[in-house]
């Protein structure tokens, strides 16, 4: 008895789903991620999401894709490895979705790469920095700018060396992320002749850096490179401001993690001035292409609803970018097929509101668009400013160079 | 490349730096040293006082200081809420109470990081005041305020607990109730009140521990987990309980921490703490002050 009921309700509920399926339209076309929306790298998360949402509204609002509505199938990784391999299974296998977008930042993004090569699925990277190296997997396309992985190190002692810097102090956080910038900047270091006089990692609850800062001035190097995270950066600038550096330093910063977002800028203030550090957005007239005025009016509105950062220059415009690459692939592919949009994005530039991409065989970009840009006339306790061009004057790549490095740093700082 | 100046620099510095630690393992020095209380829940008392700081100061311009201040009676209230519960639930029901103890404050701990996450979010804060980043200039030497005012702080609390300990009738009851609990029941003291009210004590002076804190380097919720370790190097390296003992070893500590971070690498600067505490406990177990039982 209980048997027959339960496949009587079967076949109702079967009946139920295709009547109603074959009413329907079209099912939309369903993209898969997950995203920091808690843990360290929600801050960050959160509004490369909101940057992905106003392009799936977006596209919507012209009519989707391939004639079907677009969907965003979200689950929050918490900024955790341990949970991206079980949600991109879940994603492939139980909700089925139709294309894959990475997870935010490196550490979330490693674990599934295997996963997506084995399943053969296209994927748009976010902002993790060489984990396809190793995996070596022909569909994946980081929509970071960060290109080569040593154009990092390279762009920023290329500036000290044109500012007439000899020697370079390295400073690093003893993390992976920063090892690993530390790593290529001695390796351009001496390709370009450059003598290291000062190399310290400094581990990751340091409290206060004026000890380091007093040895670091001590070896009196002329360009001084600093890879670290956000409460270091905090401490770092702070026991500049206090014991100041060498008046041989021409150029201080680059690698600095946290100098990219709102609340941390903020709090840091007239301590930025004359840093110069990488980023990925800013708002320097040379900056602007199709559709980017358009895309941070709409990003303010819905940042304050959302609670994100407010400028969110550093990820959401690539979020939204992500959602251009995957738009202009599928149209020219003209089908959901992952070789067919693989092939395109491998072989095509890119317009985006980014500017344009255009990618390598290792799915990362051909040339670098990291930028490299110095703080300038900053006050304490004001987020607006930050919005004016001029106050992060970018000095890399020449390109969309959009001033001249101010040096000494100490003459920078004030 | 052995510089007689950098020497003296990171002496001066480490000296700040750990009258910075004394201040921030003052009260673990209370309720760990004095009370046996397996108070790992101490740091993240720390934190969210110092979030309490950054409150007033944000939202009124409170001093930090003065926020500080101000927050200590809330603290000292918290402190005997918290200790009556450890008693009731772990404390009264035997002897393994330690071990359980320590799960309780733990456990507390994270209820109070979520919590602060919840309130404040993930991002560092930090607070502003006149004497933050700037330095006081002796000729080459730069020494930065916010660690002077450390040293300052640092320095009235060691003395003002070491007095309050000594000289009144409630600080020698807290000795006594350390020394033999029962003899104090004997003598028609309730011990259980004696040490809710230390422990009152260990959490109030957190409110300008915590002041310090987020006066010395911007906090995040997480951030207590930073100072598990170094909080009870200090308290159990100095001798449990002894106040003063707690200052010095804290200095011992900033000054070899200092020497090593600027003459051989930052990376070898956290590894200094445990080593010296390896080495004092295995030459006086009772600590550097400790009286031996």
């Amino acid at each position: 008895m209980k048997r027959r009921t339960f496949l009587g309700g079967t076949i109702a509920v079967t009946t139920l789903g295709l009547t109603s399926s074959a009413g329907a339209q079209q099912p939309p076309i369903k993209i898969g991620m997950s995203m920091a929306l808690t843990g360290g790298l929600a801050g960050g998360g959160k509004a490369s999401l909101l940057g992905t949402e106003i392009w799936r509204d977006d596209i919507n609002a012209r009519g989707g894709l391939l004639g079907r509505k677009v969907e965003l199938v979200v689950y929050d990784d918490k900024s955790s490895a341990s949970e991206t391999p079980a949600i991109y299974s879940k994603l492939l296998d139980v909700d089925k979705v139709d294309l894959l977008f990475g997870p935010y930042a490196t550490v979330p993004t490693a674990p599934i790469m295997p996963l997506v090569k084995q399943r053969g699925m296209v994927l748009i990277g976010n902002f993790a920095f060489q984990v396809n190296s190793k995996v070596g997997h022909d569909m994946w396309f980081n929509v970071a700018p960060w290109g080569p992985p040593d154009s990092w190190a390279a762009s920023f002692l290329e500036l000290g060396q044109k500012a007439g810097g000899k020697t370079i102090a390295l400073l690093a956080a003893d993390q992976e992320f920063a090892q690993n910038m530390a790593l290529t900047a001695r390796d351009v270091a001496k390709r370009m002749n450059m003598p290291i006089v000062f190399d310290q990692s400094y581990p990751p609850n340091t409290v206060e850096f004026s000890g380091i800062m007093r040895a670091l001035n001590a070896a009196k190097p002329d360009v001084v490179y600093v890879a670290s995270y956000p409460p270091d950066s905090a401490g770092i600038l702070r026991a500049v401001n206090e014991i100041g550096v060498s008046g041989n330093v021409k150029i201080f910063g680059g690698g600095m993690v946290g100098l990219q977002f709102g609340a941390v800028m903020e709090n840091l203030g007239s301590l930025l001035n004359g840093v110069v550090n990488y980023n990925s957005w800013l708002p320097e007239p040379t900056m602007y292409f199709d559709g980017t005025k358009a895309f941070f009016e709409t990003y303010a509105k819905r940042a304050v609803e959302a609670k994100v950062d407010p400028l969110g220059y550093y990820l959401a415009p690539f979020g939204f970018a992500s959602g251009q690459l995957i738009e202009q692939a599928v149209k020219a592919a003209g089908s959901l097929d992952q070789k067919a949009i693989a092939k395109y994005l491998r072989e095509n530039v890119h317009n985006t509101i980014v500017g344009p991409i255009a990618f390598s065989a290792d799915g990362e970009r051909k040339e670098t668009a990291t930028l490299q840009a110095q703080f300038r006339g900053i006050v304490d306790k004001n987020m607006e400013q930050f919005r004016s061009s001029g106050k992060q004057v970018i000095l890399f790549p020449a390109k969309w160079k959009s001033g001249e490095l101010i040096t000494p740093f100490e003459a920078a700082r004030n | 490349m052995f510089s007689f100046d950098l020497l003296l620099d990171a002496v001066v510095s480490g000296v700040l730096l750990g009258c910075f630690y004394a201040a921030v393992s003052l009260g673990l020095s209370l309720s760990f040293g004095l009370l046996d209380v397996p108070n790992v829940a101490h740091p993240a008392f720390l934190v969210m006082a110092s979030y309490g700081v950054f409150f007033l100061n944000e939202s009124y311009g409170v001093d930090p200081l003065l926020a500080g201040l101000l927050i200590t009676p809330l603290l000292f209230v918290f402190g005997l809420v918290a200790y009556r519960l450890y008693y009731q639930t772990f404390e009264k029901r035997g002897s393994d109470a330690g071990v359980r103890g320590i799960a309780f404050f733990f456990g507390i701990a994270f209820i109070i990081e979520v919590l602060l996450i919840l309130q404040f979010g993930v991002d560092q804060r930090s607070v502003t005041a006149s004497y933050i980043g700037k330095a006081w200039r002796i000729g080459d030497m730069r020494i930065p305020f916010r660690l002077l005012v450390a040293f300052a702080v640092a320095a009235a609390l060691t003395i003002l607990l070491t007095l309050y300990l000594s000289r009144t009738f409630m600080g020698r009851a807290i000795r006594a109730v350390a020394q033999d609990q029962e003899a104090l029941r004997l003598m028609g003291a309730d011990p259980i009140r004696i040490k809710q009210w230390a422990f009152g004590i260990s959490t109030a002076v957190l409110g300008i521990a915590g002041a310090l804190l987020i006066i010395v380097a911007p906090v995040n919720p997480t951030l207590d987990r930073s100072y598990i370790g170094r909080t009870f190097c200090v308290v159990v390296m100095a001798g449990l309980g002894s106040m003063s003992g707690t200052l010095v070893a804290a200095i011992i500590l900033g000054v070899a921490e200092a020497i090593v971070l600027t003459m051989f690498g930052a990376s070898w600067a956290p590894a200094i703490s445990f080593a010296m505490l390896l080495g004092v406990l295995a030459v006086r177990p009772q600590g550097l002050f400790g009286r031996r039982s």
